[in-house]
């Protein structure tokens, strides 16, 4: 039941050959059977999770269900959930019970999805490996010695462990992306707008994008049909129609023009990674597609401009926990001042108070324009050099990540090494661009992946080209074999 | 560049963070390196080029100036650390 995918198991639900309560129950017996050795959950919802199926059972009895009704679903912990509580990962929110909704949730509840639970998350989606968690590390279902990536990598752990058919994730300079590479994963980040922000607790506002993790292009696809639309309650969500992504994935991809950024294949690459991703653009091409070698000279500028926005933007919307309306209070403050710092001090951990005291000193008296409004000049560069590769192509492809999944503890001394890891995804955020990653295959037993750009807005084409490679190929299909 | 004890000890007061004495050295380490990977940023020409702050440079919708939520406050005030009468308590400000 836990390998099928979305379509399989609609049929099942609306053909009244399995009920949604069978369904979540099976997965709920599955956490509880496989969490504690991934640490992928950091809630589960087993009661609400029940009472969400029933209802779905109801609908589908009455005719009155949608597509994914009845199927369940992951949802990072960043998501606010009414009445359930959503961490972010953080001491600060350990205790925060959400009084409402994220839009995103209020939409596959409404499309009748089963929540299963909440998802292990670096803490604030500030990092690559999922081991800043308050909760602890994340273990990668390949090899448990590994990380999952980060920072949705509780998500990523659940669904590639077969403990969620779906999940929902953010990127914010490669959260989606990276984990989908390291875990074998279909992960998109849409455009940045196409899905609305309210309720997704914000990290940096003007990277940070929701999108599926999900085990195929079409799963992806079904899910964000749900999750994409303007959304009156986030200022900088497009006013813009949503097509129905499942309907273009078979289209023929004969004729596309990729793009091969000479930046993405430099050194760093590790070169199993890179004889991987070859193949896979070889694939591209028996399958009709042509290749032209471009350049995105400014790519070396991305994870600099990356650690002067993203931090500036953190330090600027994590300020609201500051013990007083929600969140962690410390004991016997003895003046404002006293709650403030040591309720921030005791809540944060190290990873989140390292950039929020980077962002507020690029963003401090005399440094302003030599970091913050420097980065947003280099910001806009980096933005044009993929408008100008898109003049004369229809996709970019190259590796998601340097290396597969690297050893829990390998890089968490050295802050710069672990920031390295998303030398690839970084750009995207920083252009507002849509990016996917797929499976393209193995190296020593640890999944790569293929990661696939798209100009602003074109989901659908991602969706299309990723579902086509995934016709020809099944790497996708493989799951680690101790969660089958 | 190099960021000292004092100015770790600055930036984390505008902050409002209480940082451990012990941490300092580590913290101005990792944010000297930081910001030396930032200082790469500095030799690009960036004359006459516009700061992107946004991805879609997109205007701020305005909306119709009416009340559209209602008061929640007691629903919101049950995960607030301390609260009397309606209203959030924190330590005396004015004397």
């Amino acid at each position: 039941m836990h390998t099928k995918t979305l379509y399989e198991l609609s049929k099942l639900l609306h053909e009244g050959d399995i009920s949604s309560v069978e369904l979540t129950q099976h997965y709920i017996d599955r956490i509880k059977t496989h969490n504690n050795q991934l640490n992928a959950y950091i809630t589960v919802c087993e009661d609400n999770a029940l009472k969400q199926a029933r209802d779905a059972d109801q609908k589908i009895q009455q005719k009155t269900a949608g597509k994914l009704t009845g199927i369940p679903i992951a949802h990072k912990d960043i998501f606010c959930t009414k009445g359930i509580r959503t961490s972010c990962a953080s001491k600060m929110l350990d205790n925060f019970i959400s009084p409402y909704n994220a839009t995103v949730v209020e939409k596959v509840n409404t499309a009748g999805m089963v929540t299963l639970g909440k998802t292990n998350m670096d803490e604030f989606a500030m990092g690559s490996s999922n081991e800043t968690s308050f909760y602890g590390p994340v273990k990668n279902p390949w090899d448990n010695t590994r990380v999952p990536g980060g920072s949705s990598g509780g998500s990523a752990a659940a669904v590639t462990a077969n403990l969620a058919p779906v999940a929902t994730g953010t990127d914010t300079g490669g959260s989606i992306r990276q984990p989908a590479s390291l875990c074998n994963l279909t992960g998109l980040k849409p455009t940045y707008g196409r899905i609305s922000r309210y309720g997704m607790i914000a990290f940096a506002s003007s990277l940070d994008q929701a999108g599926p993790l999900a085990r195929s292009a079409e799963d992806a696809a079904l899910l964000l049909n749900e999750m994409a639309g303007f959304d009156s309650l986030d200022s900088t969500s497009v006013e813009r129609d949503v097509p129905d992504y499942t309907t273009t994935l078979q289209d023929s991809i004969e004729g596309l023009k990729i793009g091969l950024p000479k930046e993405y294949f430099s050194e760093g690459l590790d070169p199993q990674v890179a004889a991987t991703i070859e193949a896979a653009i070889k694939t591209y091409e028996s399958l009709g597609a042509t290749i032209k070698d471009i350049t995105l000279p400014n790519t070396g500028l991305a994870v600099p401009t990356y650690y002067v926005v993203a931090p500036a933007e953190c330090s600027s919307n994590l300020s609201r926990m500051d013990g007083v309306r929600f969140g962690h209070r410390c004991d016997d403050p003895k003046d404002l001042l006293d709650l403030y710092q040591r309720s921030r001090g005791e809540g944060f951990g190290e990873e989140v108070k390292r950039r929020i005291m980077t962002g507020t000193y690029a963003l401090s008296s005399g440094y302003y324009d030599a970091y913050y409004l420097k980065a947003q000049q280099c910001r806009r560069l980096i933005s044009n050099d993929f408008q100008q590769a898109f003049n004369d192509i229809d996709v970019i492809m190259g590796p998601t990540t340097p290396t597969t999944a690297f050893k829990l503890g390998d890089k968490t001394d050295d802050p710069i090494s672990m920031y390295l890891a998303d030398i690839y995804t970084i750009s995207t955020n920083l252009a507002g661009l849509p990016g996917l990653s797929i499976p393209a295959g193995f190296v020593k037993g640890l999944p790569v992946g293929l990661q696939i750009i798209g100009n602003y807005f074109d989901e659908a084409r991602l969706l299309n080209v990723a579902h086509s490679y995934q016709q020809a190929t099944d790497w996708h299909k493989q799951s680690p074999p101790s969660f089958e | 560049m190099s960021l000292d004890k004092k100015d770790v000890e600055k930036i984390a007061h505008l902050a409002r963070l209480a940082i451990d004495k012990q941490a300092i050295p580590s913290y101005a380490k990792d944010l000297t390196n930081i910001f030396n990977l930032v200082e790469q940023l500095s030799a690009v020409d960036t004359t006459d080029i516009t700061p992107m702050a946004h991805p879609l440079d997109a205007n701020q919708r305005l909306r119709v100036d009416k009340v559209t939520e209602a008061n929640q406050r007691e629903l919101f005030q049950e995960i607030a650390p301390k609260t009397e009468a309606g209203i959030y308590l924190v330590p005396q400000v004015i004397e």
